[in-house]
């Protein structure tokens, strides 16, 4: 059951061979297992947990079960939540509890979900390793050694393990699909304006979006199928966003007439080479289902990186500004004054990491530098966009590497922020050109996973789940399992 | 060129010490510097991208929705009194 996907326990729910609360049990026992050694949640009530699942149980003895019914569901802890504490893993939201649910919150239960806990995560969302959260950092189950990524390692951790059968993390530039990669997993990062954003705790408004993260391209799909759907309280949520039959999407068996777009700044010297070429024997084994290769170019790549720092510093900069000691979170002792209050609230309860971002912002958008930073991020923004819609009018998808690195050990790049950044060089242009993106298992480079990133045009989710899924359906790199984690009882179903 | 860490923290409000400002300076000079890498895009006549998407912002019924929820609102508040937030003095 551990490793079991959603759809697999769903499948026994309907059945009626399980129930919601036997599942809930189960994973309750594995989190007291092993999220002590792991940290993979910050925050976990095991009796509102199994409320949840019985209520959901006496549900469906009376009525039709719901898409998500009885499921257990973790969430990051960036999601407001009326049940227990919401932090950011931030010292600034110490004692916070958030008094309304994120929009996403009400929406799984609203589908029957079992909300099992939240989970570690960088904060504010702001880092690649998960390092920076003040709970302290969170285990890779491939190697413990190793950070999971971030900045949802929590859901990707508490996934991979087995104690949550799936996540929600969010993604501002490659947060859910880094850590589904270097920890084994299918995240995605849905269009932005797909999934409300409102009671998510803002990071860079511009680039935010939720989304699962999952053990299969089915579980994603079944997910993001409930998240899809318009907020009029969210102003960036879009209405009648195109969709279609998630599920229906992932029936596909085959790649026949599909042209996936290949492109050269993402197969690149100074990534790691077995990366790059498990990378390469997926899209060979792609063309073997059907699929036509076609080499494209995303000219300005190179600039992403650059751009997307100052664009989400600057929004975070601003975002973060609430953070004042007056409304909620942290106020420091015996201020002098006002501005004392502010200054020294906000020394205290930051981290290292947010107040580098904080200031690169301030920086950015100060007078005299706002036209040299600001504004020409905004316009590279522009042509980020630009090639991504020349290369769709050539290709259905385009597939790249994830990360250009497998998961680095703890410790090992916190020195030096500027080479964290560029763990994130294949994610974040999708971020800026408000593009779907999804990661899948597809291979090991040394015992870890490594990841396979599809892409898609803006609500085309469907062509990244028709790749995906008959990607999965020819491999088995899904089904693998971190050595340590199996089941402890004999026969259990791994 | 060198940021001037005192003066950004100032605009942010964090107060940070001598050693934390030294610690930043050259991590902070080090982003910029690779930022610095953006003025070598020509961008003449581009216009600049503030959403990803070329849609109207959508409208609603011009109704109202929030109930009070004063309390509940400030309850997570480090200091109110009779409904109101409690900061310290502003004006002597």
């Amino acid at each position: 059951m551990p490793f079991r996907s959603l759809s697999d326990i769903k499948s026994q729910l309907d059945a009626g061979e399980t129930t919601a609360v036997d599942v809930a049990k189960l994973y309750l026992d594995r989190i007291k297992a092993h999220n002590g050694d792991l940290n993979a949640f910050v925050h976990i009530d095991p009796p509102h947990v199994l409320a949840q699942a019985e209520a959901s149980d006496a549900y469906r003895a009376k009525h039709a079960a719901r898409p998500l019914e009885g499921l257990p569901i973790a969430v990051k802890d960036i999601f407001c939540t009326l049940d227990g504490p919401t932090r950011c893993c931030s010292n600034i939201l110490e004692g916070f509890e958030a008094p309304y649910d994120a929009h996403v919150i009400t929406l799984l239960k609203e589908a029957g979900a079992v909300l099992v806990g939240k989970t570690n995560m960088d904060e504010f969302a702001m880092g690649s390793s998960n390092e920076t959260s003040a709970f302290g950092g969170c285990k890779n189950p491939w190697n413990t050694d190793c950070i999971p990524g971030g900045s949802s390692g929590g859901s990707a951790v508490a996934v991979a393990a087995g104690l949550t059968p799936a996540a929600l993390g969010t993604d501002t530039g490659g947060s859910i699909r880094q850590p589904a990669a270097l920890t084994g997993l299918v995240g995605l990062k849905p269009t932005y304006g797909r999934v409300s954003r409102r009671g998510i705790i803002a990071f860079a408004s511009s680039l935010d979006q939720a989304g699962p993260m999952t053990r299969t391209v089915k579980d994603t799909a079944m997910i993001t199928a409930v998240l899809s759907s318009h907020d009029s309280a969210d102003s960036t949520s879009v209405v009648d966003a195109p969709s279609f039959d998630w599920l229906k999407a992932c029936d596909a068996k085959d790649m026949k007439g599909l042209r996936i777009g290949k492109p050269k700044e993402y197969f690149i010297d100074g990534m790691d080479a077995k990366v790059r070429q498990l990378v390469e024997d997926a899209l060979k084994q792609c063309e073997a289902l059907g699929a036509e290769i076609v080499d494209i170019s995303l000219p300005h790549t190179e600039y992403a990186v650059a751009a997307y720092y100052v664009i989400a510093s600057s929004e975070a900069s601003t975002n973060l500004s609430r953070y004042d000691g007056v409304r909620f979170g942290h106020r420091c002792d015996n201020p002098e004054d006002l501005e004392d209050m502010y200054a020294r609230t906000r020394d205290e309860g930051f981290g290292s990491e947010v107040k580098r971002r904080i200031l690169t912002g301030a920086f950015a958008l100060s007078s005299g530098y706002y036209d040299a930073y600001y504004l020409k991020a905004q316009q590279v923004r522009t042509l980020i966009s630009q090639d991504f819609k020349a290369a769709f009018e050539q290709v259905d998808v385009i597939a790249t590497p994830t990360s250009p690195i497998p998961a680095f050990k703890s410790g090992e790049k916190t020195n030096d922020p500027l080479t964290m950044y560029l763990a994130d060089i294949f994610t974040i242009a999708v971020n800026l050109a408000g593009l779907p993106g999804l990661s899948q298992p597809c291979g090991f480079v040394d015992g870890l996973p490594v990841g396979l990133q599809w892409l898609a045009p803006a609500w085309r989710e469907d062509k990244i789940l028709h790749a995906a899924s008959a990607y999965e359906g020819a491999t088995d790199w899904h089904t693998k399992s971190p050595f340590g984690f199996e089941p402890k009882q004999a026969g259990g179903n791994v | 060129m060198d940021i001037d860490v005192k003066k950004i923290a100032n605009l942010s409000r964090i107060r940070l010490t001598q050693s934390e400002a030294d610690e930043l300076a050259p991590q902070l000079n080090s982003i910029l510097g690779y930022i610095d890498k953006l003025s070598e895009v020509n961008t003449d006549g581009v216009a600049p991208t503030a959403h990803p998407h070329d849609v109207a912002m959508p409208q609603r019924a011009d109704i109202a929705t929030n109930p009070d929820r004063r309390d509940a609102l400030q309850k997570v508040a480090p200091r109110t009194e009779s409904g109101l937030y409690v900061v310290p003095k502003v004006i002597e």
